[in-house]
């Protein structure tokens, strides 16, 4: 069951934020809403506004302009704090406290929301065993791995019980068994009904885990939509992908055989990628490849991503 | 702006981190001012008649206490605190929930002032024991010390949120907590130096916290010592103001 938070079932309504560092406008005229029980996904590369957004929505950064409402309350300094008592943030970095141990960091935070001391134990309690640290319950944290880190993170951004969880990279830096064990845990939560907000570098984590997404680049929206309408308006069913050799007549000769086929060709160094539609093409295609090396599989979100935000390195 | 409840769970949320290092604690904030006793108050002391009347150790032993609550605060809120905003993302931590800036700055300057009474505590034993306190008025300089380090938890604090590493501090020890230690009147009266010095003396905290102290310690409590109690406490008001706009600026952005 999804709890209805606020009178028309939003919990993040933003519309016409806008964002500048000096001259530099970071986030430009972006408009969404998460609806209670959703998990909405923002992609997007470095510098594309992810996590400025993010910050707005967190109260860690005031709007230049638009109208932001979260958890049903308008983005004010003096509802800054209500509005925090209803948000569970885990961020990028780890914040834990290392001098604590695992028990300990969490009722301690729990005291932050006014969680009376025996609820905060109990509270504590489910949520080590929901991470999974219960073998390291009175542990310090300089002896947990990365992966336990971040689920204490998540547990920590629990304990309020949040109208939304708001997570920026949960799993970046963790190795493959860690990621899994921590998407298992953001489904879980998303089983019971638990907003989300999150942002990821990690298209498999954006295709798992999220139920919209809203691609950003240069501070704007670019797309938003479920995985597979995205992957079915920006690049079509299929993609071959062929690696052409390092020879600059091969490569004009490959894309002029293309050209004005039923197809969008990406180029990206040495790679071509042909996104298709249907079987549209095929023969013609199929002449265009004789030769050559190539893979030809499903349409995926990275395929979105890079057509949407380009193939060249952001740094 | 104003701090809240938060303050206080931030205050445990410091004891609960330190308590595993209280040994550390009793060894730094009894090792300086035991010290110095031993050095300054018998070693040069001998060679020092008396100073308005009484040895120079008991002219001494309060100076060391007031410089025990500045120090104890002073560290806290600077290498600790620097530690808490940066190294170890606490601020943003707590940011993420209820807590406002106001809190972390009040909580944190509380805790830098805990830790001064404490300090304090520990050394009145020491100097009582060896006859240099005699009053029981001497009681009071816990509270003073509590004052005493509200004032320099925040003044740590406007020196935290201003600095760019650990090596920053450099700067305000040398420059500040040390300029105060010799020139506040812990070691000779201020009396005794030319009259732009002791104007001059009048604006460094500590000169008011050894006011405070050496009257105590003398059994001299008067409503005069209002004055640099009310100096302390505006002074502490205002590097609040200070601070809490400074770690803003610094985390909210």
């Amino acid at each position: 069951m999804i709890a209805r938070v606020t009178a028309n079932g939003l919990v993040v309504e933003a519309r016409g934020l806008a964002k500048s560092y000096g001259a530099r406008r970071v986030v430009d005229d972006v408009s969404f809403e998460v609806a209670a029980g959703e998990c909405v996904g923002l992609l997007g590369p470095n510098g594309a506004g992810k996590t400025t957004t993010i910050k707005m929505v967190t109260c860690f950064l005031p709007p230049d302009a638009g109208a932001l409402r979260v958890a049903g309350l308008p983005m004010e300094p003096r509802h800054h704090r209500a509005i925090k008592r209803r948000l569970g943030i885990v961020h990028q970095e780890d914040s834990l406290d290392p001098d604590l141990s695992v028990e300990k960091n969490l009722t301690i935070y729990a005291s932050y929301f006014d969680v009376p001391a025996a609820a905060a134990r109990r509270r504590a309690a489910e949520l080590i065993d929901f991470a999974a640290l219960a073998e390291h319950r009175r542990s310090r944290i300089r002896t947990l791995s990365g992966g336990m880190k971040r689920r204490l993170m998540l547990a920590r951004a629990l304990l309020n019980d949040p109208a939304l969880l708001v997570l920026d990279e949960p799993t970046t830096g963790l190795d493959p068994q860690a990621r899994r064990l921590v998407w298992e845990r953001i489904r879980q939560l998303k089983t019971r009904g638990t907003t989300i907000l999150l942002t990821t570098h990690y298209m498999e984590e954006a295709a798992r885990l999220c139920d919209r997404l809203i691609i950003m680049d240069g501070g704007r929206i670019v797309a938003a939509g479920t995985t597979a309408e995205l992957i079915a308006r920006c690049v079509g069913d299929e993609v071959v992908e062929v690696r052409l050799a390092d020879d600059a007549d091969d490569h004009a000769r490959f894309v002029a055989a293309l050209a004005g086929g039923p197809w969008r060709v990406e180029r990206a160094g040495q790679m071509v990628y042909v996104q298709l539609r249907g079987g549209d093409g095929d023969e013609r295609l199929a002449r265009a490849l004789v030769g050559r090396e190539f893979t030809r599989r499903c349409a995926t979100l990275e395929d979105v991503f890079l057509t949407l935000t380009g193939h060249s390195l952001r740094d | 702006m104003v701090p809240t409840r938060g303050a206080l769970r931030i205050w445990r949320r410091d004891y609960e981190s330190w308590k595993r290092y209280a040994p550390a604690f009793v060894v730094s904030a009894l090792g300086g001012p035991v010290f110095y006793l031993v050095a300054i108050g018998w070693g040069v002391g001998r060679f020092v008649t008396d100073i308005g009347g009484v040895p120079y150790a008991v002219f001494l032993a309060p100076g060391l206490v007031a410089s025990a609550a500045m120090n104890s605060a002073s560290f806290e809120t600077t290498f600790g605190s620097y530690t808490r905003m940066s190294e170890q993302q606490t601020y943003r931590a707590l940011l993420a929930t209820p807590c406002s800036v106001a809190d972390i700055v009040a909580g944190d300057a509380l805790w830098g002032a805990s830790k001064s009474v404490l300090a304090v505590a520990l050394v009145l034993v020491i100097t009582a024991a060896l006859g240099l306190v005699t009053s029981w008025q001497a009681i009071l300089m816990l509270p003073v010390a509590f004052l005493v380090g509200l004032a320099f938890g925040m003044l740590g604090l406007v020196v935290t949120a201003l600095a760019s590493s650990y090596n920053s501090f450099e700067y305000y020890f040398t420059l500040g907590i040390q300029v105060m230690f010799v020139f506040s009147g812990v070691f000779f009266p201020l009396d005794s130096m030319p009259s732009w010095a002791q104007t001059a003396a009048w604006f460094l905290p500590l000169t008011h916290a050894v006011t405070l102290c050496r009257a105590l310690a003398a059994g001299a409590a008067s409503a005069a010592l209002l004055a640099p109690a009310a100096w302390l406490a505006v002074m502490t008001c205002a590097a609040f103001v200070l601070a809490e706009r400074l770690v803003r600026r610094r985390i909210l952005q």
